[in-house]
């Protein structure tokens, strides 16, 4: 009788007429976190580019932070994906069998080449000058440590920090489009579900991108005061302020972008369009309406905008930036939720709906999720310790 | 070249080897066999236990009269193990505790059968849920193999 059960509670669930494979999702809250966590990498790797390409002298107090932020949420970025699996044993498969014309298995290659060419490479070279001082200062095993992270080259002179400083803005230059591909790439895979109406739009790569870009500069934002809290330090305001004005232009666009989509699937108004019509105004109203839209960029585009005219006093400023930030991260978590959950709760019939709430615990669940979370930040932590960037030596023009 | 360079370029070489060693010893022996994925894969599931019967007759070869009573009428589209769930481990060894008998409820029933205006009314019967007998149970008048009488 249990499966009986089972089956009336999932039928309860059911609205309208839905095809048997529709009940259950397969796409959960973890599919929700892989977009989430690898637009926070390319988000904060653009801000730091926008600082070493440009050459934004207030952005700089944040140019270390944002590659490290970048590192530790690009160390975790696959785990969703390989936790959502559920294959314990033999995940390791996937990673071994490189596949070149399935679109999903293209991750590897674009993930292998930002980590290894384009990451590690630049925090490298920023880092390398740095790591032999301190492998000369430090002893024992962090000695050890140090001069294998500088693969033993032990030259400071200035002809190679120079030599440093190039290859690290060559690699920037690189990395920017390396930083569109990445995100662009995983806008692809839901932009070219042509089966499905919420996903099958050009502009989504585009949309992706330009949600990632505002993530991840309110991530750098918002880690940015937490290490001077924890460190006891004065925010750089100037520094607040160039992020702040950044985030707004970047949020006016992707807001633009994003409503252009919504106004084209309106005025077009095709066979998917009633179904989509009840979705958005009930079962996505709270996560698309107040969170994406009113929490995560009414607000963030109101506050920011105000204080592009008038300036209030530098602590209100402040604690503002920091309420903002917070906003943004969780309205583009439900960007990403409305996306992924979004796209399956309605049948492809487009004559019924299905329902999703996701688990506490256990494999697909909520306390998952925000275990893969909570992991960049730990590793963040490891990462500050290991390569302190208020430790660092003066930058190569400085010397001179 | 920069010995910066010279290094990483081992580094890289390094890890490629590495990949290329992994790749070598840990892909499953039948990966590729028939496509781009493990031939095993196949066996595995063809292997799984058995829980369904392939048709209704199965059940007819012991339960003869209830089949041909239910196959007679509307119902006869309808899976016997619809209602009394999987029955590969009845048709192995026969007893009533490895079948499910089930619990009919009036809920069951008007799941297909209760008053909906979008349902064709000449095609599927329907009953008015709240007028019809409410307090009963469908069964107690319906029998349950033959319920179009």
């Amino acid at each position: 009788m249990e499966k009986f059960e089972s089956l009336y509670h999932a039928l309860a669930n059911l609205d309208g007429y839905i095809f048997p494979n529709e009940i259950v999702l397969n796409w959960d809250v973890l599919i929700v976190m892989y977009p989430y966590i690898t637009g926070l990498v390319a988000g904060a790797f653009i801000l730091a580019s926008l600082n070493r390409v440009f050459n934004i002298e207030a952005l700089k107090p944040t140019y270390v932070i944002s590659l490290l932020t970048a590192l530790s949420f690009m160390l975790v970025a696959t785990m969703p994906l390989i936790t959502h699996l559920g294959q314990p044993f033999r995940f390791y498969e996937m990673l071994i069998t490189p596949h070149l014309t399935s679109a999903m298995a293209i991750f590897g290659f674009v993930y292998l080449w930002y980590l290894m060419v384009v990451l590690l490479l630049e925090i490298w070279f920023d880092y390398r000058y740095d790591m032999v001082i301190w492998s000369k200062e430090k002893k024992g095993f962090m000695r050890f440590i140090y001069k294998a992270l500088t693969l033993w080259i032990s030259d400071t002179s200035v002809a190679s920090r120079k030599t440093d400083d190039k290859l690290g803005y060559f690699i920037t230059v690189v990395g920017i489009p390396s930083a569109f591909l990445l995100h662009g790439y995983v806008g692809f895979i839901f932009g070219s579900i042509k089966a499905n109406p919420w996903w099958s739009t050009v502009m989504m790569p585009v949309i992706f991108l330009f949600s990632a870009m505002v993530s991840g500069i309110a991530l750098v934002m918002f880690i940015y005061m937490m290490i001077n809290f924890i460190r006891k330090q004065k925010n750089d305001i100037l520094c607040l302020d160039t992020i702040a004005k950044f985030l707004f232009y970047i949020l006016i666009v992707d807001f633009a972008l994003e409503s252009l989509d919504q106004i084209h699937r309106i005025y077009e108004a095709d066979e998917s369009f009633d179904i989509l019509k009840i979705l958005v105004r009930g079962k996505l109203f709270f996560t698309f309406f107040i969170m994406q839209i009113g929490v995560g960029t009414l607000f963030p585009l109101a506050t920011i905008g105000f204080f592009q005219f008038y300036k209030p006093k530098e602590h209100i400023r402040k604690i503002m930036y920091l309420i903002v930030s917070i906003c943004v991260l969780v309205g583009i978590f439900y960007m990403r939720w409305n996306v992924v959950i979004g796209g399956q709760l309605f049948s492809k019939s487009f004559l019924g709906f299905t329902s999703y709430k996701a688990d506490l615990a256990g494999g697909g669940s909520a306390l998952l999720a925000l275990l893969w979370f909570i992991v960049p930040f730990l590793i963040l932590a490891f990462l500050l310790w290991l390569l302190p960037p208020w430790k660092k030596a003066p930058h190569v023009e400085h010397i001179e | 070249m920069p010995i910066q360079v010279k290094r990483l370029l081992m580094v890289f070489g390094l890890f490629i080897a590495i990949m290329a060693v992994l790749i070598y010893f840990l892909t499953p022996e039948s990966w590729g066999e028939f496509g781009h994925y493990r031939g095993l894969a196949l066996k595995e599931i063809a292997d799984k236990e058995v829980k369904h019967v392939d048709v209704n007759e199965t059940c007819a070869m012991c339960h003869d009269s209830i089949s041909a009573t239910f196959a007679s009428g509307e119902h006869k589209s309808i899976n016997c193990q619809n209602c009394h769930n999987v029955g590969y481990k009845h048709v192995e060894d026969p007893t009533k505790e490895n079948i499910v008998k089930p619990e009919v409820t009036r809920d069951f029933c008007l799941r297909c059968h209760a008053k909906n205006p979008a349902r064709p009314e000449n095609y599927i019967k329907q009953v008015d849920a709240i007028e019809h007998n409410k307090d009963k149970v469908c069964i107690n008048c319906h029998n349950p193999h033959k319920p179009w009488e």
